[in-house]
């Protein structure tokens, strides 16, 4: 369960795509010199400190001195192709756009008030010899991700239906060593795609949530409440009555329900997908390496695994943009995929794992390092993918 | 003992042979004759040599009264350093308690003003009165700021421990669980505190020790935490520091020059809570060890840092727009109607606007404490907080923030305790006087 709550999620799906990428590192020189254009947008001007650049990749260091919010536009020859923008700049504030652009003829477009074609002039991006790759086979290779990791989704939220309707099957009618055994392996059908099903954030919390993160007064509902009951604490816990049971095995068979119905038309952009694989490493991080996910049945490698899953599948799936794009960066996390898979295969047992109780402080730390080294380079991934 | 008197006319304690630290550099350092060699017998040598500065001290020489109406160390502007320490009494006796804030009150008022906490003379056979790693340091603005816990009034069976269960104030009460919350019970709660703030650290420590020996055989440390580098400014003639996730950190605090709003909010009044009218012109001391993923944060990408904290890294200013101190503007959307400041961001979730006007006064600091088993930093923000009502200022707020904050994802809170501050101490008197007497 991640803490994440729905509007991330959904400020990541209308962040901006493929065309471009916003930062706002505080700029030193923003005139010039420094590779970076300075855009001044006030009530009526748009002002470039240049009106030609050599193609690469551009910085436009985007300034609002006037009194609305503002968006700054990097258009292309027919005026109506969008190579970059940046929304929602404050009065006051200032922001990044990062494109990288061949040489051609551009529009740039400064829109205060959000409104209307937008103060525009001409651009003029000159030949270099940077190499840089049509946008039109990236959109081909994004779609193509998007298309992939989709049906990953479904399939994996299919057989989380699947397992789930078994296991609250086994759990309602008392067959408690069975459902044991099923538990970790239908709850990573769940892992593999948490940051999908976090992204309706009314369903995780249902589903997901840890008897440590309860508000007073919450109903605690979903796979760890059943998780307790099933492995109960030796002392101070009374079971769960088979009415009580029934109530708690229907909601989340009806959650998952829900989840599968709105995985079947889901969309995912790259940038989405990217951020889903570093989001389901730092999930690996902040709960399944320190055991505080599975506190009850301490299956946490089962989660670590599916977690890494998805994260997988996820890089896989941009994986040709990353090559295109940044194949150092590509070849470093596939190396780094590798080393932490060699290290949860070593805490393998029978189909599953070593429960996390069984783990070896010097073996935890391992897994841990493990994490930190993919993470760093999967942080720059979605950067890599939208440039 | 040398009956010399200092002879460049500064001000120095009634109390006789008595020095201050400041005095003997200034003798030092003026080269006038080493008068303070005889401090305490033999051992006054070795000290007067070592107050020979061999560098510039990291302190300043700033001083705040603690004899005060308030405790210093609330609105006094933040220092940069910290050490607080929670302690649990030992005794069972009302009169060693006394005894013991009595002492620690007169400790408190010579370390603050730069001496040494105790200046018994002693033997040369015995141990020193004090540690005397603080010789030869300024007084560097240190406060120390003394409170109870709940626990000092009744016990976990709810039996009254010293007499004073009548008078414990109702606002006084373990603070509730909130979500995420995954406390350690020893970085938690204790029957009494002190703040130790002051521009150099050794300073801070020095206090801290001093006292918690001076408690030994009454009251023992809890847990205690070393903060470095202060969170929120207090004061309007402070810059605003940055916490450790780099961005800017209380620029909508309450400040110390804001008089009426920190009668509204922060000090006690005299009809707040009849049955402890001792608390008058005191305050309420909210602290919380937040651990912050320092790992996990840095590898999230600055357009959701700033979505989460709802103000620009660089500036400090609120997404609406404007600079670090300009009102953040709740109401302001940009693309796709979608508010600029985000529903779930810290600024919008924190603003007083948004908790019926509830505003506190923040002191926190940054803390590290090395490293956890699995190499991640043990790092994060030590929170204090002085509010007048713990129950409508801090608890709905954090009630909300742990539910809603999209932050709660970056941050663990490990740590939790309240205490009540009682006013400040009259001269010749003690902290807390008013609840013994
Ligand atoms: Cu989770």
């Amino acid at each position: 369960m991640s803490r994440r709550t729905l509007s991330l999620a959904v400020a990541a799906l209308v962040a901006v795509g493929l065309s471009g990428c916003t930062s706002n590192e505080p700029t030193k020189d923003s005139s010039s010199g420094s590779g970076k254009l300075a855009v001044s947008s006030t009530t009526d001007k748009c002002e470039l400190s240049t009106k030609e650049a050599p193609a690469g990749n551009l910085v436009f260091n985007v300034t609002n001195k006037g009194t609305k919010v503002t968006e700054f536009y990097l258009l292309g020859e027919d005026g109506l192709r969008i190579v970059g923008e940046v929304e929602n700049i404050a009065p006051g504030l200032s922001r990044d756009l990062v494109v990288r652009a061949p040489a051609g003829k551009y529009f740039t477009a400064c829109k205060p008030g959000m409104v209307g074609k937008g103060i525009r002039s001409d651009f003029t991006v000159t030949k270099s010899d940077a190499n840089l790759e049509p946008t039109g086979d990236d959109k081909v290779l994004a779609d193509n991700a998007s298309t992939q990791y989709g049906s990953y989704v479904k399939d994996q939220t299919e057989q989380l239906l699947t397992q789930t309707t078994t296991f609250v099957g086994l759990y309602k009618s008392g067959k408690d060593d069975e459902a044991r055994k099923l538990y970790a392996d239908a709850r990573m059908h769940w892992e593999r795609v948490e940051p999908v099903a976090e992204s309706f954030g009314d369903l995780d919390p249902k589903m997901d949530l840890r008897e440590a993160d309860l508000e007073p007064g919450q109903k605690w509902t979903g796979w760890h409440r059943i998780e307790k009951d099933l492995w109960p604490p030796k002392s101070g816990y009374t079971k769960l009555t088979p009415t009580e049971r029934t109530t708690i095995a229907d909601q989340l068979l009806k959650d998952t329900k829900t989840l599968y119905t709105r995985t079947r038309t889901a969309k995912y952009p790259t940038d989405k997908i990217s951020n889903g694989s570093k989001e389901l490493m730092d999930e690996v991080a902040t709960g399944k390496v320190t055991g505080e996910e599975e506190k009850w049945s301490h299956t946490d490698l089962w989660d670590f695994q599916a977690n890494v899953d998805g994260a997988r599948i996820g890089f896989e799936g941009v994986r040709p943009i990353v090559k295109k794009k940044n194949a150092a960066l590509d070849s470093s996390i596939a190396t780094k995929f590798t080393a932490l898979q060699k290290l949860l295969d070593k805490h393998k047992k029978g189909t599953g794992f070593k429960l996390y109780n069984e783990l070896t402080p010097a073996e935890i730390k391992e897994l841990s390092t493990g994490v930190n080294a993919l993470s760093e380079p999967l942080s720059k991934l979605t950067a890599a993918v939208t440039l | 003992m040398s009956e010399e008197q200092p002879t460049d006319g500064e001000q120095v304690s009634a109390d006789r042979g008595r020095l201050s630290r400041r005095r003997m550099l200034g003798l030092t350092g003026t080269g006038a004759a080493v008068g303070a060699a005889t401090f305490a017998g033999g051992l006054g040598i070795g000290r007067a040599t070592a107050a020979e500065p061999a560098a510039p001290p990291t302190g300043t020489s700033r001083t705040y009264p603690f004899y005060d109406a308030h405790q210093a160390g609330i609105v006094t502007p933040a220092q940069d350093r910290l050490h607080f320490a929670a302690f649990d009494v030992t005794t069972t006796s009302r009169e060693e308690l006394v005894t013991l804030l009595q002492a620690w009150s007169l400790a408190a008022a010579e370390m603050t003003q730069g001496r040494p906490a105790q200046a018994e003379e002693t033997s040369y056979d015995s141990p020193a009165a004090d540690t005397g790693e603080a010789d030869g340091l300024p007084a560097s603005g240190l406060t120390l700021t003394f409170g109870f816990g709940p626990s000092l009034f009744r016990d976990a069976q709810g039996k009254d421990r010293f007499g004073i269960a009548d008078r414990q104030p109702k606002e006084l009460k373990r603070l509730p669980h909130f979500p995420s919350d995954n406390l350690n019970p020893v970085r938690s709660d204790g029957d009494l505190c002190v703040q130790a703030c002051a521009d150099d650290p050794q300073v801070a420590v020095h206090a801290i020790r001093n006292l918690s020996r001076i408690a030994f055989g009454t009251a023992e440390i809890r847990w205690s935490q070393l903060g470095f580098g202060r969170t929120s400014s207090t004061s309007k003639a402070q810059t605003t520091p940055r916490n450790l996730f780099g961005f800017k950190d209380g620029t909508a605090n309450l400040k110390a020059e804001d008089t009426k709003d920190v009668d509204t909010h922060v000090w006690v009044g005299g009809q707040d809570d009849p049955a402890a009218a001792w608390m008058t012109g005191g305050s309420f001391l909210v602290t919380r060890r937040i651990n912050m993923h320092i790992e996990t944060w840095d590898r999230t990408s600055l357009r959701e840092q700033e979505n989460i904290i709802g103000r620009d890294r660089p500036h400090g200013a609120p997404l609406s727009g404007g600079t670090e101190f300009s009102e953040p503007n709740f109401t302001a959307t940009g693309r796709a109607k979608e508010p600029l400041i985000a529903m779930d961001s810290h600024v919008r979730l924190a603003h007083p606007t948004t908790n019926k006007g509830a505003a506190m006064l923040r002191r926190g600091y940054n803390f590290t404490d090395g490293n956890d088993a699995l190499g991640r930093l043990d790092a994060g923000l030590f929170f204090l907080a002085y509010v007048r009502r713990p129950s409508t200022q801090y608890i709905p707020m954090q009630m909300r923030m742990s539910r809603e904050d999209t932050m709660m994802e970056y941050v663990q809170h490990t740590g939790s305790a309240l205490f009540a501050v009682p006013p400040g101490a009259k001269q010749g008197g003690y902290i807390g006087q008013n609840l013994f007497t």
